[in-house]
């Protein structure tokens, strides 16, 4: 409990790390919450079987990949930056606009390769404009990205209207980009967007826990200034986060795509706080400086699990966020518990003195 | 972010007349917005200043006003409050099913919507001050739950206008001289309010606790019961945006409120109240959600095309911040050379 974060007021920013300074090897300091979170896993796979006689098969392992994949490729860029003590909003308007953009291509005649290129590129350009207003000009991340996250929606609205692409008179899209969607990944009862997810966490683990520049995410979230004056570039590092967020969640968006066979200028809208809360369910400290790669993964694999589960019992998938905000809750209060416990110890103390 | 530009400027205030000090506000910046908007709109299309359109703009701005002043208190203590959005749809539900299934008096729909509200600012609170948690999860979580607790509620019976009582609803759409009523209920809470925050040392520790938490601590500010009356006061106010909310539409269903919370921060923002905490009004909070409505309905009758709304919306907010940010370091820059001219003497 030693290395949760004590901010010297609540909610307030703290400027010394509570952390022991004593260096833990990397598997201890991650035991505690992804040990928890693969409990809670279990739980729910447990839950969901006990519930459900379909839960154990295949399907579901396909359509939980489905519904949580590309929110959860998004919770990894996502996770980077939160580490370096910055967020990103405008991931879901991010997924809109280049949906959007690859749709008005399309509609105007455009193959679908440039098309697809030209939408991972508007994110390239997206994340870069946040990553300028966010690392350049030094504007606090949450009101620059909320400002983009409506800029971006606006730009897929503007594109977009209020048309689906293709709509009629429009070519619709090739099969094998459909098909991405709806078939799994041959060989196995895995759908696209799960494989993609795996890799991608793959690769965002070796590059967050076996790199330096990994290392010196952690070292910006934890302290800005101890790092820049120990050669870490944070604003470099930080404007290449952002511009790698952007294409990932274009990359998501086109996945999105590729699942709805269509695509409208509102695609995804409003699940940023979705994303949010996945890494942050993962353990991943909103103050930067705290949170694995593993715990993100056993994050969203839980909350896939549980809408697949709920949605098997017939609950309203609006009634299912209560689980999630109650997750989420848990998530802070529980590893917290043991320093309310001393610091009521400590009152009763004093009060008796 | 960091500029002294809390509403009592200390710096220039002694030598400056009150006049030059009012249009040197930060608001006053936001008013003038407003008023170049509404003008310029007003040029291309001459309905745009008729006294329907006017009142459209002013009850258009004032639930996202309302929450941003709860909203303002709580970020100047450098928290945020995203659960918003679901109080004001599980408050305005609440009341609507009471009404239609108890029959409770009309007075009681606003006594009964602010009390959830305040519950749910307590939650809120209590969380954040005492377990000491980051607010943006706890409300994040709470945004959900709410949520969740709404949908279950509502499970598909939404409240309709026919069961909503004549008077309540009459708080939606009537007027005194020619001003909606919706509108001086929300002028009223941003003037109490307003005043509070310039004047009484409580209210004016919620800036200290924003702009330094351990200096605050240091001077003897009771943080944690001052945050948790932002965060009481912020679910209260949503409490009451959802009785208002009510009264407007008439029709609840579950989703009212829906994505309030972003709209409310960046109403907020544009307004000039610092994300970090410390600086801000909750007058130029309340500007800011009338700027960004009166930029959106101009649009509309300008283009009779919504589809541009967004995207002007969200450029001008990444606008606000950018001056807002210049602005600070222009101030900084100049506080630095006084200081410099200070020591040369």
């Amino acid at each position: 409990m030693s290395s949760e974060i004590a901010p010297s007021v609540q909610g307030a920013r703290p400027d010394t790390p509570a952390e022991s300074t004593v260096r833990q090897p990397l598997w201890h300091q991650a035991a505690r919450w992804e040990v928890g979170l693969v409990i809670v896993l279990i739980g729910s796979l447990i839950f969901g079987s006990s519930e459900s006689s379909t839960f154990d098969s295949q399907t579901t392992l396909f359509y939980g990949g489905i519904n949580a994949g590309f929110i959860s490729i998004m919770a990894l860029p996502m996770m980077l930056i939160v580490v370096t003590a910055e967020i990103d909003l405008s991931v879901a308007s991010m997924l809109g606009m280049a949906g959007a953009l690859l749709g008005d291509l399309w509609h105007h005649g455009w193959g679908i390769w440039p098309a697809l290129i030209a939408a991972l590129a508007v994110g390239v350009v997206g994340g870069a404009l946040n990553g300028f207003l966010v690392a350049k000009a030094g504007l606090p991340s949450i009101a620059v990205t909320i400002g983009t996250l409506t800029l971006f929606r606006g730009v897929a609205e503007i594109l977009l209207g209020s048309q689906t692409i293709p709509g009629a008179g429009d070519r619709s899209f090739p099969t094998w980009f459909t098909k991405i969607g709806v078939v799994p990944v041959p060989g196995t009862h895995l759908s696209y967007t799960t494989v993609i997810f795996i890799v991608l966490a793959i690769i965002c683990g070796v590059v967050l826990h076996a790199t330096p520049f990994g290392r010196s995410l952690y070292a910006i979230g934890l302290q800005p200034e101890a790092a820049r004056f120990a050669g870490i570039r944070v604003a470099r590092i930080k404007f290449w986060l952002y511009v790698t967020s952007g294409l990932i969640c274009a990359f998501a968006g086109i996945l999105l795509t590729a699942q709805n066979s269509s695509v409208s200028y509102n695609a995804g809208s409003g699940l940023e706080l979705n994303v949010v809360a996945i890494a942050l369910f993962g353990g991943v400290s909103i103050f930067g400086g705290k949170g694995t790669v593993l715990g993100v993964v056993l994050s969203a694999a839980i909350v896939a699990t549980l809408q697949m589960a709920m949605t098997q019992m017939n609950i309203d998938p609006n009634v299912q966020e209560i689980v999630i905000g109650a997750l989420l809750l848990i998530s802070v209060v529980v590893p917290s518990m043991g320093r309310l416990a001393r610091w009521s110890a400590a009152r009763a103390l004093r009060s008796r003195a | 972010m960091t500029a002294p530009a809390a509403p009592i400027t200390p710096v220039q205030a002694p030598g400056i007349p009150r006049m030059a000090r009012l249009l040197r506000a930060r608001e006053a910046g936001t008013l003038a917005l407003v008023l170049i908007v509404f003008l310029a709109t007003t040029i291309k299309n001459h309905n745009f200043a008729s006294g329907s359109s006017v009142q459209q703009l002013l009850v258009g701005a004032s639930l996202v006003a309302l929450l941003g002043v709860g909203e303002t208190m709580v970020i100047v203590t450098r928290n945020i409050d995203l659960s918003v959005g679901s109080t004001l749809g599980l408050c305005a539900f609440v009341v609507g099913d009471l009404f239609r299934t108890q029959h409770i008096p009309v007075w009681s729909g606003f006594v009964i919507a602010i009390a959830i509200g305040a519950t749910v600012g307590a939650v809120n609170g209590l969380i954040t001050t005492l377990v000491r948690v980051p607010s943006l999860v706890v409300t994040l979580a709470m945004l959900y739950i709410i949520r969740g607790i709404d949908s279950k509620l509502v499970n598909g019976n939404i409240v309709v206008p026919s069961q909503v009582p004549h008077a309540f609803i009459a708080v939606g759409y009537q007027t005194v001289l020619g001003i909606p009523w919706l509108a001086i209920i929300v002028a009223a809470v941003v003037i109490i309010v307003g005043y509070v925050m310039r004047t009484f040392r409580p209210a004016r520790d919620l800036y200290a606790i924003g702009s330094n938490p351990d200096a605050a601590a240091l001077a003897g500010i009771p943080s944690a019961k001052r945050v948790f009356a932002a965060f009481v006061t912020s679910g209260a106010l949503a409490g009451l945006g959802g009785a208002l909310f009510l009264a407007l539409f008439a029709q609840v269903d579950n989703s009212a409120g829906l994505g309030y919370e972003l709209n409310v921060v960046a109403a907020a923002v544009v307004g000039g109240v610092a994300i970090f905490g410390g600086s801000g009004t909750v007058v130029g909070a309340a500007l800011g959600a009338l700027l960004l409505n009166t930029i959106q309905q101009g649009l509309v009758a300008v283009r009779s095309s919504s589809f541009w709304n967004e995207a002007i919306a969200g450029g001008l907010l990444l606008a606000a911040i950018s001056i807002d940010r210049l602005l600070a370091l222009r101030v900084a820059r100049s506080l630095r050379s006084a200081e410099g001219a200070h020591r040369e003497l």
